[in-house]
């Protein structure tokens, strides 16, 4: 990024509040050093970037011999094509294409389940809390800090003996539990946020628990739920541990299809077949981040401030 | 709220029974489980014969257990400490009124959109020997260049440390600037009458003003400590040797590989336990903090 396109671009978006630094006069040493800075500090995280898209479009002997953050001299896509439809994980040579079907299989359902569960949750707890209903959640809040690790094993063990360890229900139920602790606190947060009026009213015309809920709260709950959409579709597909513990061999998904074809490849290291790869893993939440803009944002700060 | 609670709003029971189910199923049978199997000799499948505190006084005698002990301490303390000055710096020249304020955004953002997997395979590359930094340095002529930190067992933890930074910088700006939004731009007025000069109004009214956002981004950076498993299998492997090995990944691989549930069972009830610890002082807090709200 160079300085002129920086003076080119005449009305950067503005925050909801406004920024606390000195008015800026045209050009100080201060200006420069403060761009300078946020210049070297963009290329520290695009970098890593960079060069994998540029040696994902070369041929291997021209990463062999040629210097890595050079544009490729003869661009190619076969490594993409081989990544998708060809890498090989020992025997099998179907390249990422079977990972990105399962990671779809799974991230769909397990969106859609986990976000209705945690929305009934919410509004549950926010309106027609029960005795012991905030014990519950406490518990829940509770979970979302406990490592993954420590109810792994249980998990394994209850999943078999029901049948469904290793096998694409399980691992929808799994990431239905793990996201309900933060999408529950999102939901009552939000729930909360409402005018008790609205609920009031629906009690007044006589509609009950589930009526209020399809009539009066999900169409309220638009924005929330967007969020809901954004943490659950990005955390679910960048999902590693789980899918190699609970997904079976036959539904891993692309994250463990990817380090599969990387980190087990015996013989020469196709890095440029790898790093396509990579890319193409990376990319449906990368087109989420960058559509959805300051929603994700808006999203992490939500789900950060837990408990 | 308490003019909406009934005593028993049956509906309300029906749709939270995954709550249930998964509070009560998952985080406190699922965890008494755990702790349970660690006063066990399980082996491949867990059993009941109870062996009293034998797996732990085995783990702590382990070589690898505490070599990742200490990679947990040493990665989590240096990350989180960088992740914090880092990310705070970034935050303070982001609300210097810079033009393209959402594209910087976006760029210190986008590393943790991604996958753990796929951060670990990009710094894998950067600081392999024969393709990454080290290759690249000397083809521009510097012969001697020498900076491989991966396959060096003293070193290889830094390297997580550089890419934990690279994926977390972004989401600690983001909270942390939008904490310095948060405070009252009347507080920056009266700073800059009294002639305080910028970088003490940020140190020392900043910082203080926003405990919220910076307790928000140290919670988050703690929780995702604890938890970094994909990172290191993608990186490094635990290696070379285990010399990059975590809890996390130690817990993993004696439940899977080594079939010793017990023993993992009892790793697992120890990472627990710094949780319970941050859980009950937090709950204390706040309890203490209440009640003098309340008198």
């Amino acid at each position: 990024m160079s300085a002129t396109d920086m003076a080119m671009d005449s009305s950067a978006a503005r925050d909801d509040a406004e920024p606390h630094g000195p008015k800026p006069r045209r050009v100080s040493p201060g200006r420069i050093g403060v761009y300078a800075f946020l210049v070297v500090a963009a290329l520290f995280f695009l970098i890593p970037l960079y060069i994998m898209i540029v040696t994902s479009l070369k041929g291997m002997p021209e990463i062999r011999l040629g210097n890595l953050f050079n544009l490729p001299a003869e661009p190619t896509v076969q490594p993409w094509i081989d990544a998708m439809w060809h890498a090989c994980t020992g025997r099998d040579c179907y390249g990422l294409s079977p990972g990105f079907l399962n990671s779809v299989k799974i991230t769909v359902p397990s969106v859609i389940i986990s976000i209705i569960c945690a929305s009934i949750n919410g509004y549950a707890l926010t309106y027609w809390p029960y005795k012991g209903a905030n014990v519950l959640f406490g518990l829940l809040v509770f979970g979302a800090f406990v490592p993954y690790q420590v109810v792994i094993y249980p998990l394994i063990i209850g999943l078999s003996s029901v049948g469904l360890f290793a096998s694409l229900p399980g691992i929808i139920i799994i990431h239905t539990i793990f996201g309900m602790p933060l999408l529950t606190l999102l939901y009552r947060n939000f729930y909360a946020s409402l005018p008790v009026e609205l609920f009031k009213a629906g009690r007044v015309d006589g509609a009950g628990f589930w009526r209020i809920f399809f009539y009066i709260m999900i169409p309220m709950s638009v924005p929330i739920t967007i969020v809901a959409v954004i943490l659950q579709v990005t955390g679910i597909w960048n999902d590693f541990l789980f899918g190699v513990v609970f997904a079976g061999r036959s539904n891993w998904p692309m994250t463990v299809q990817l380090n599969n074809i990387v980190n087990t490849t015996t013989g020469v290291r196709e890095y440029n077949v790898n790093m396509a790869a990579t890319i193409l893993t990376a990319a449906v939440p990368l087109i989420v981040y960058f559509v959805s803009g300051r929603w994700f944002v808006r999203g992490i700060a939500a789900g950060a401030v837990k408990g | 709220m308490a003019s909406l609670r009934r005593a028993f709003p049956v509906h309300s029971i029906i749709g939270t029974v995954p709550m249930i189910l998964v509070s009560v199923g998952v985080f406190v049978v699922g965890i008494g489980f755990s702790v349970m199997w660690s006063f066990t000799s399980s082996k491949l499948f867990p059993n009941w014969d109870f062996v009293g505190l034998l797996q732990y006084e085995r783990l702590w005698a382990t070589d690898r257990w505490l070599v990742s002990v200490n990679n947990i301490w040493i990665f989590g303390l240096l990350s989180i400490a960088c992740n914090m000055v880092f990310g705070y710096l970034l935050a303070v020249f982001m609300d210097q009124r810079i033009r393209q304020e959402d594209t910087f955004r976006s760029i210190f953002l986008y590393p943790f959109a991604m996958s753990l997997i796929v951060t670990g395979l990009v710094w894998q590359w950067a600081l392999d020997p024969n393709l990454g930094l080290q290759t690249a340095v000397r083809k521009f002529g510097w012969e001697s260049f020498t900076f491989a930190p991966l396959v060096d067992p003293q070193l290889a933890i830094y390297g997580l440390v550089v890419a934990g930074i690279w994926q977390g910088a972004g989401v600690t700006m983001a909270i942390l600037l939008a904490g310095l939004r948060g405070i009252d731009a009347e507080i920056w007025k009266a700073a800059k009458v009294d002639g305080i000069p910028n970088w003490r109004a940020y140190l020392f009214i900043g910082l203080p003003m926003m405990r919220g956002a910076i307790a928000t981004a140290f919670v988050l950076q703690c929780v995702s400590v604890v938890r970094v498993y994909d990172l290191v299998i993608a990186m490094t492997g635990g290696g070379p040797g285990y010399a990059t090995t975590m809890p996390a990944v130690y817990v993993i691989q004696l439940i899977t590989v080594r079939q010793n549930v017990g023993q993992g069972m009892a790793a697992a009830t120890m990472m627990l336990m710094p949780i319970l610890l941050v859980v009950i002082i937090g709950g204390i807090l706040m309890w203490r903090r209440n009640r003098k709200a309340t008198a």
